[in-house]
């Protein structure tokens, strides 16, 4: 057999490959997705929150018949300590009206049917392969070699979509190995419950569902993000940690997640449940400033494999898909033009800074050295917090004004007075 | 040389629980796949393929989803795909299935010309009978050799294959004429790493569909309705006992057994 040549070849089927694979296709471009895992979605792991919006040009029709869960109508936020939480609940009936705000998905399922649109638009999937290198001709992308016989693949442009661990933006040169500190490890468990039981627990009927999103102290005083997610029969928990702090705190993933579980404002969400499936996978939460080099001649970088993560939305996978979406339209551009060099490429990064995609990476940019250097700000406020709510709402016969007199005693104890102002200050510089 | 090969999609076993109090197997979200067996069966028809020329064909009775299994084979270096689908086979005991898979066959001859040697996995990871290989075997008339682990020589002009075969005790070495039948374990081959193009023919390939439509059905043999076959109860069986194991001096070893089965023989006579 000769050459095996295509127009474009994608490396990863995760929603950033998708999506591009998807847009190039309907534009009637020759488009080859090699993907390692069985299938599109098998290795694929998210908490479960899918954003509507970011299909718009991918899927126009989304959800149609995509395999959706539950629509979002509550969002509860909690700062946790180990007994305890201080929450913050937004439901909204405009939560309701179509087109639904978010979903929760499964990514076993939703990836294997947006692989059905790219397939069903003309794109090629190639399931069980592995990407070993990139093929250049000098400092060009020229195309991608697989571990398989005859493997290689000659494309004008190579699209990396390969997730966190992108093993083409490295061997690129594009970026460095993950640092400890820019990636966390989430684990997440599919805890099968009752549609009853779900809709009753959470106070939903129907297809809506409630989040929960979790800061603060769960194990042994290390902070930790955490989440449960309603699905139609199950619920979706998981926990997540920078994976230095799990090496400084010793803490392994099980012992977490078994903490979460027994947390008691959690334990009663999943009373009776039955594990279906545990599942691991790596978030990239360094943020703009880990942020590789997104494009170079004949290449592009799309989605985890970009840091493209949103860590204090939980946003991902809406950007990985816009990434993806964007990417193709820089290829169809430059196709016009024959000539997909660097020089060219940069229209890619142009895209991006103009898209809600950069915009918020760079508003967050500073908070993971923020939260950092200021280990205090997840670890001791809800904690702080916590203890303040109990001893106010704790009658004993101590006045009012006592209590807060202490409360403010005890926080000037453990963290200070000027800190307190200098921490709030740079939370809002970093957030707000 | 045209070789037949029946492949069947199971739900991966690995990842089927059971629940203990009814005693039947948690299918649900458990991913289906090509029955083990049939890898290794593709796998050696390909070789054998690349060895002697020829072609491989791939046959599985099931519902659409089932060419996902064919696609595997395809992907494997099988060269065209048939998927015998239709209602009136649902509810098939092996009786049944062979009989919808012998008419299949024929099909398949009927359009691809005669074949040569038929192979189907030793048996199925989710029903475990083994009869349905042995079930197309006998209604060909053909010779069959079940639990193949080895081609040892194929011989086109005369005819005929010299074959290894497991046995329980042992191992066996046969020479059948062709066209013959297998069924096949796993330690046929080592399965090998496919070439890319293959994979990307096997996604482009067209899944050649049969149905009561265009294959010659005998309706009183398909299909639930006529599958007597009945599950009267499922239960765990008994640890087989391991044999123990006796040492000593050859008369000594012989005095052992003597004793060991001399109450068995005071009971028969
Ligand atoms: C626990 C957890 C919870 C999350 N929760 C949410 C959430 O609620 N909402 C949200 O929007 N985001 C969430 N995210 C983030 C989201 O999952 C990711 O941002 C998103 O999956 C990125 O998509 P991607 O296509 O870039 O990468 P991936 O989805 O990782 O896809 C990459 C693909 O490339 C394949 N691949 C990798 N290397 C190779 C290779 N060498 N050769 C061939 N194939 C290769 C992989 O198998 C994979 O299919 C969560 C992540 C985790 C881990
Ligand atoms: C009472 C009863 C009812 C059943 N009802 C259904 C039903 O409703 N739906 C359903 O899907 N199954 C049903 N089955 C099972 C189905 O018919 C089996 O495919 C068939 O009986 C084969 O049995 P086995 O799995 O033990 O295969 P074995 O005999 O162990 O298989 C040996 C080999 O035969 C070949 N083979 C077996 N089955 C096929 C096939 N379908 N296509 C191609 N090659 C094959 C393969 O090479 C396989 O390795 C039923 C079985 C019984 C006993």
């Amino acid at each position: 057999m000769g050459d095996i040549r295509y127009d474009v070849a994608i490396v990863g089927a995760g929603p950033a490959g998708l999506s591009a694979a998807i847009v190039l296709a309907k534009a009637g471009v020759k488009v080859i997705v090699i993907e390692r895992g069985r299938f599109p979605g098998s290795k694929n792991v998210m908490g479960g929150v899918f954003y509507t919006d970011c299909m718009k040009g991918v899927v126009d029709d989304f959800p149609g018949k995509a395999p959706v869960e539950r629509h979002i109508v509550e969002q509860r936020m909690w700062l946790i300590d180990d007994e305890s939480y201080v929450g913050f609940t937004h439901k909204n009936a405009k939560f309701d009206n179509q087109p639904y705000n978010c979903h929760t998905v499964f990514r076993a399922q939703f990836d294997k049917w947006l692989a059905q649109q790219a397939t069903g638009a003309g794109a090629l999937i190639i399931n069980q392969t592995v990407v070993t290198e990139p093929i250049m001709e000098g400092d060009k992308v020229v195309g991608i070699r697989t571990d398989r016989p005859e493997g290689d693949i000659m494309a004008d442009c190579v699209i990396a979509a390969d997730g966190v661990n992108s093993f083409i933006a490295k061997s690129l040169g594009f970026r460095s190995n993950l640092k400890k500190n820019a990636v966390a490890l989430g684990v997440k468990e599919i805890i099968g419950l009752d549609e009853k039981v779900i809709n009753d627990r959470f106070n939903v009927s129907g297809s809506q569902g409630v989040t929960i999103e979790m800061t603060g102290s769960l194990f042994e005083g290390a902070e930790a993000m955490a989440f449960l997610y309603t699905n139609k029969k199950s619920v979706s928990l998981g926990v997540g940690m920078i994976i230095e702090d799990m090496i400084e705190h010793n803490i392994n993933p099980n012992e977490l997640m078994e903490s979460l579980k027994a947390h008691p404002a959690i334990s009663p969400l999943i009373e009776g449940g039955e594990t279906k499936e545990y599942l691991a996978h790596m978030i990239p939460e360094g943020g703009y400033n880990e942020m590789p080099r997104l494009f170079g001649d004949g290449v592009m970088i799309a989605g985890d494999a970009a840091m493209m993560v949103n860590a204090v939305h939980r946003e991902g996978s809406n950007l990985a898909i816009t990434s993806g979406k964007l990417a193709a339209q820089t290829y169809l551009e430059a196709a016009e033009k024959g000539d997909f060099s660097a020089d060219t490429l940069s229209v890619y990064a142009d895209k991006l800074q103009e898209s809600f995609v950069m915009k918020d990476l760079k508003k967050y940019k500073e908070l993971p050295k923020l939260l950092q250097k200021n280990r205090h700000l997840l670890d001791k406020y809800p904690k702080l917090i916590n203890d303040a709510a109990f001893e106010l709402l704790k009658v004993d016969g101590i006045s009012k004004q006592a209590k807060q007199r202490s409360i403010w005693k005890n926080m000037k104890q453990q963290i200070g007075f000027t800190r307190m102002l200098k921490d709030l200050y740079k939370i809002w510089r970093t957030v707000g | 040389m045209h070789i037949l090969v029946f492949v069947k999609q199971v739900p991966d076993a690995s990842q089927v629980r059971v629940n203990y109090e009814t005693g039947t197997l948690i299918r649900e979200g458990v991913p289906a796949i090509l029955n083990p067996f049939e890898e290794h069966a593709v796998e050696e028809a390909v070789r054998l393929k690349d060895e002697h020329g020829g072609k491989v064909t791939v046959l599985t009775m099931g519902p659409p989803q089932a060419s996902e299994a064919l696609k595997q084979c395809l992907a494997r270096g099988a060269d065209k795909a048939y998927l015998l689908s239709d209602r009136i086979f649902a509810g098939s005991d092996t009786l049944a299935t062979s009989y919808a898979l012998y008419e299949g066959a024929r099909k398949i001859i009927e359009l691809e010309g005669d074949v040569d040697l038929f192979f189907a996995g030793k048996q199925a990871i989710d029903g475990d009978t083994a009869q349905t290989g042995p079930g197309i075997a006998t209604r060909f008339d053909l010779p069959l050799v079940t639990y193949l682990i080895k081609i040892n020589e194929i011989n086109l002009e005369e005819k005929y294959v010299v074959a290894t075969r497991l046995t329980e005790f042992g191992q066996e070495t046969v020479k059948v004429p062709i066209p013959v039948f297998f069924t096949v374990e796993e330690s046929l081959n080592v399965l090998s790493h496919s070439p890319l193009p293959y994979l990307i023919k096997a996604e482009k390939a067209k899944i050649e569909l049969l149905s009561g439509e265009n294959v010659n059905l005998d309706k009183q043999q398909c299909g639930l309705k006529h599958s007597p076959t009945m599950v009267k109860k499922a239960f765990t069986p008994e640890k087989r006992q391991r044999g123990a194991t006796l040492s000593g001096t050859l008369d000594e070893v012989a005095d052992q057994i003597a004793s060991k089965i001399a109450p068995f023989l005071k009971k028969v006579s």
